[in-house]
């Protein structure tokens, strides 16, 4: 028996008369109705702004330090100055674009719509996310406008709380605030999940989308805090020349990175599993076919949150720490890479003998395996002792996780952006342009990374400012590449734009696709569903009679 | 579990009470989603602190004895008394709580003004205890000065203690603001047994304010509490 | 709504369970029981704790999930702690017998 197909919302206006249904989109004008909304669907868009904003702040960086490094000689900025650089890079990508892009725009989107809800737990405190956000965005603003920081994102003490002439407390600051602002959502997002699914909806019928971002949650939850009290010493001891983590007075430097790095590994995986999630999605409804080994996909997601809190000293093999314990922790680090390769495997297996089309949310689904296959491979080299001490801090590093997180994490979130956008705006976007967009982000990126793990290899160090000529090509390329990723990137920004005003009407499910999200209008009600639906059929039931009953295009060949 | 309310006319009862927010179907669902709210929130509290109970017992096993010392000089009849009090204060904000399922309007005025009141005495007493080591030079900075071996190791004892009993004690400050902007609505009788949501969340942050500092006192100032 | 409502006794009690071990742990600190000292100092706040969680928190009448949110949390505390002081407590140990450590 079929879910309560809401097959009135697809007859009530069709895309050809034009009539524009009430949405969520034109429930309200005006400035008022955006900046004190409640609706989770208004709240995405906000932060859909925001995170933009500063990924194009974190990719300028990113541009200059490019641009440095196309010579051997230090000869663009002061040394001093590309430190700040790469520290500005850091913090504005990993804290206010990584970490929230996906929960914060997704997972506020599509949450309550996949589990049947109206809206989040808490709407209020999702809008007080919002505004937090912004707030930690401006103390790092007011950090960056006055010159920086340069500690590099970690951090590190003594630079940090004491060596360093730069603005940490202030960016310290914004990381910390922005941190409630990320813990707000993962407790929004947790009970949602656990007191808000529609009749029927139980837990094995949840999307994995779901069960990615309830892992995220957790994380969130579990993990922040402590980045936010690590941060909070730093700038006490700075402030206060206290000695916590000053070797002088009797403190313990490697404490500091303890703390720090319980944070920031969890982290990795609060930006890589919603993305994980998204890859869910896009395979399924790209290949027509249910996740093949769901249960194993769901609990692979419980399994890295869990095991991610239980490897961070892979950080610090060189650091000093304890031999034994680096032992564990590597050990421990290989075992996280279980569940992340079920994850692949599970995908893999779900394309097998599906029904696959090449629509663009595919290409970045497709392109996330293969490139997040390789990040996470090279993890597990570095996991290895042997190897960390001839690779840790040079380029091999620096592309390891480049990899990951562009890779994987912003793949991820352009094919989820590009999947969805017809259901957040009701518009279809330029196939043409779109899929070429995928293609120079996939050449660009693979140009810029893959020479970095050479590099790193041959031993070039990395957040240096200058580098041996012989290192000079490989450079060159990588900074090419980049520029040929920029374009990839910003080329969505024009189209998407353009699409909300000119872009052909999708109609409400123009993949075809199977979810709750997509048994309503395109884009929904405010209050996302005129009935609550009752949920009788597993997670993507695809079948082709189904599918051809659902899309309301049937004929049109979409983005 | 989620609702199983599906038609908005079916479940008009619970549609018709002012406390029910409009993404919830009852107010059932939406009590258990505000406590499992602030329980998710008390985590990040526990990790919060967490991180500084951690910096503590690594540097109280490195530094044994100067820690001992350091300790010396906390007084422990105020630190014990100041337990008493906050438990004291626990059981009040409970019987607030108590109070608003007995459906006794006064009496949850009465027991959230008291445990504000304890929260004073508290705050009194840490301030005394403060100015103490104000005097004794025992305030890390320029004029800490302490007698003995390894001064500097007992700066980070003193560190750790600012900062962990004046976290703590921010939270109380915060706790009781919160407590006392209940006591309006409480008195114009918005909490009865129907409807307690906010009591029982601020009860449960208070609870968890006195949990940390059950732990606080026996590290900070039991240390050295044996003669030597 | 079916919601349990503790009784003032119980309160009480735990009111003055609570003040009694407090005492305790103060008459405790004051001998010398040398290691034993930090381990009984914890186990009371232990004790009192979960006093505090289970009634006046009311854990003990709230649903599996508040349980477990709440182990969850100490859990996560006992990791981060447990862990980070492995590393503090092997640092320099060496298997060999190599003279200078």
């Amino acid at each position: 028996m079929d879910t309560t197909a809401t097959v009135s919302d697809t007859t009530l206006a069709s895309p050809e008369t034009g009539y524009e249904r009430p949405n969520y989109l034109n429930a309200a004008y005006g400035m008022r109705s955006w900046l004190l909304t409640r609706d989770h669907k208004r709240i995405a868009i906000l932060y859909l702004i925001s995170v933009s904003v500063f990924f194009a702040l974190g990719s300028l960086f990113a541009l200059l330090i490019r641009l440095e490094l196309l010579t051997p000689e230090g000869d663009m900025v002061q040394p001093d100055t590309y430190n700040r650089l790469f520290t500005m890079h850091g913090v504005v990508m990993v804290f206010f674009f990584l970490i929230p892009a996906i929960p914060a725009v997704l997972g506020n989107f599509l949450v309550p719509l996949m589990i049947g809800a109206k809206d989040l737990a808490f709407p209020k405190l999702n809008l007080a996310s919002w505004y937090v956000y912004n707030l930690g965005g401006i103390f790092t603003l007011w950090s960056i406008v006055h010159g920086g920081v340069d500690t590099g994102w970690t951090f590190y003490a003594p630079l940090s709380t004491q060596y360093s002439n730069t603005y940490v407390i202030s960016a310290a600051l914004g990381v910390f605030i922005n941190g409630f602002s990320t813990i707000f959502t993962g407790m929004n997002f947790i009970v949602t999940i656990h007191r808000m699914r529609a009749p029927g909806m139980t837990w094995f019928r949840l999307p994995l989308f779901i069960w990615s971002h309830y892992a995220t949650s957790l994380i969130i939850v579990l993990g922040t805090p402590v980045i936010a009290i690590t941060l909070l010493l730093v700038a006490a001891e700075r402030l206060l020349h206290l000695g916590i983590f000053d070797p002088r007075l009797g403190g313990d430097p490697i404490l500091f990175q303890h703390l720090f790095w319980f944070y920031s590994h969890p982290a990795v995986y609060i930006m890589i599993l919603p993305a994980m999630g998204v890859i869910s999605e896009l395979v399924a409804a790209f290949a027509r076919k249910r996740v093949f080994g769901y249960r194993f996909v769901a609990f692979a997601s419980i399994a890295i949150a869990v095991l991610g809190f239980l490897v961070w000293g892979h950080h610090m093999f060189l650091a000093g720490q304890s031999i034994y314990l680096s032992t564990i922790f590597s050990i421990l680090s290989m075992l996280v890479a279980v569940p992340s390769a079920i994850k692949v495997f599970n995908w893999t297996a779900t394309l097998y003998e599906g029904s696959i089309s090449y629509q663009t949310p595919m290409l970045y689904a497709l392109g996330f395996i293969g490139l997040f296959t390789i990040g996470g491979l090279t993890g597990t080299m570095i996991a290895t002792l042997g190897i960390d001490v001839h690779v840790h801090d040079t380029y091999f590093i620096v592309a390891h996780f480049h990899y990951i997180m562009v890779g994987g994490t912003i793949m991820a979130y352009m094919g989820g952006l590009h999947y969805w956008w017809p259901k957040i705006s009701g518009r279809l976007y330029p196939a043409f342009l779109s899929r070429l967009s995928a293609l120079l982000v996939f050449v660009g990126f693979n140009l810029t990374f893959l020479p970095q793990f050479v590099l790193g290899y041959l031993g070039m160090p990395r957040r240096y400012w200058s580098y041996p000529p012989e290192f000079q090509v490989l450079n060159v390329l990588s900074t090419a590449g980049a520029s040929i990723l920029g374009v990839g990137y910003v080329l969505p920004l024009f189209y998407f734009i353009w699409s909300m005003r000119y872009g052909k009407r999708s109609g409400d499910n123009p993949w075809g696709a199977i979810g709750l999200e997509w048994d309503t209008p395109s884009p929904p009600p405010t209050d996302n569903f005129h009935t609550i639906p009752v949920v009788t059929r597993p997670p993507y039931a695809y079948n082709e009679q189904e599918v051809h009953d659902r899309t309301s295009h049937p004929e049109a060949r979409v983005g | 579990m989620a609702s199983t309310t599906m038609e908005p006319e079916a479940d008009a009862a619970a549609h018709h009470h002012p406390a029910l927010q409009h993404q919830f179907d009852s107010l059932e669902q939406q009590k258990e989603s505000s406590t499992l709210g602030m329980w998710l929130f008390l985590v990040t509290e526990i990790m919060f602190f967490g991180g500084l109970f951690t910096a503590y017992v690594v540097y109280r096993r490195t530094f044994q004895g100067v820690f001992a010392a350091a300790s010396h000089h906390l007084d422990v009849t105020l630190g014990a008394i100041n337990t008493a009090v906050l438990i004291f204060s626990s059981l009040t904000v409970a019987l607030a709580i108590w109070s608003a399922q007995m459906n006794r309007r006064k009496g949850i005025v009465f027991f959230l003004v008291l445990t504000i009141l304890l929260g004073g005495v508290f705050l009194g007493i840490k301030t005394v205890e403060y100015s103490h080591k104000f005097h004794d030079n025992l305030v890390p900075g320029p004029n800490f000065h302490f007698d003995g071996p390894s001064p500097e190791k007992a700066e980070i004892f003193f560190s750790l203690y600012f900062i962990m009993t004046g976290l703590h004690a921010l939270h109380m400050i915060i706790g009781m603001g919160v407590l006392a902007a209940l006591i309006r609505p409480a008195w114009k009788g918005r909490y009865d047994a129907s409807y307690y949501n906010p009591l029982e969340c601020t009860g449960l942050y208070w609870h968890f304010v006195d949990i940390v500092w059950i732990f606080l006192f026996p590290l900070l100032y039991l240390l050295g509490a044996h003669a030597r | 709504m079916a919601e349990h409502v503790t009784s003032r006794k119980l309160y009480f009690a735990i009111f003055a369970a609570l003040m009694v071990l407090t005492a305790a742990t103060v008459a405790v600190a004051k001998i010398d029981l040398g290691a034993l000292n930090d381990v009984v100092a914890m186990a009371i706040a232990v004790a009192k704790a979960l006093l505090v969680l289970l009634f006046f928190m009311h854990v003990r009448y709230s649903t599996r999930l508040t349980a477990l949110t709440a182990m969850g949390g100490f859990l996560w505390l006992a990791i981060l702690i447990f862990l980070t002081m492995t590393d503090y407590l092997t640092r320099g140990v060496l298997l060999d017998d190599v003279p200078g450590k």
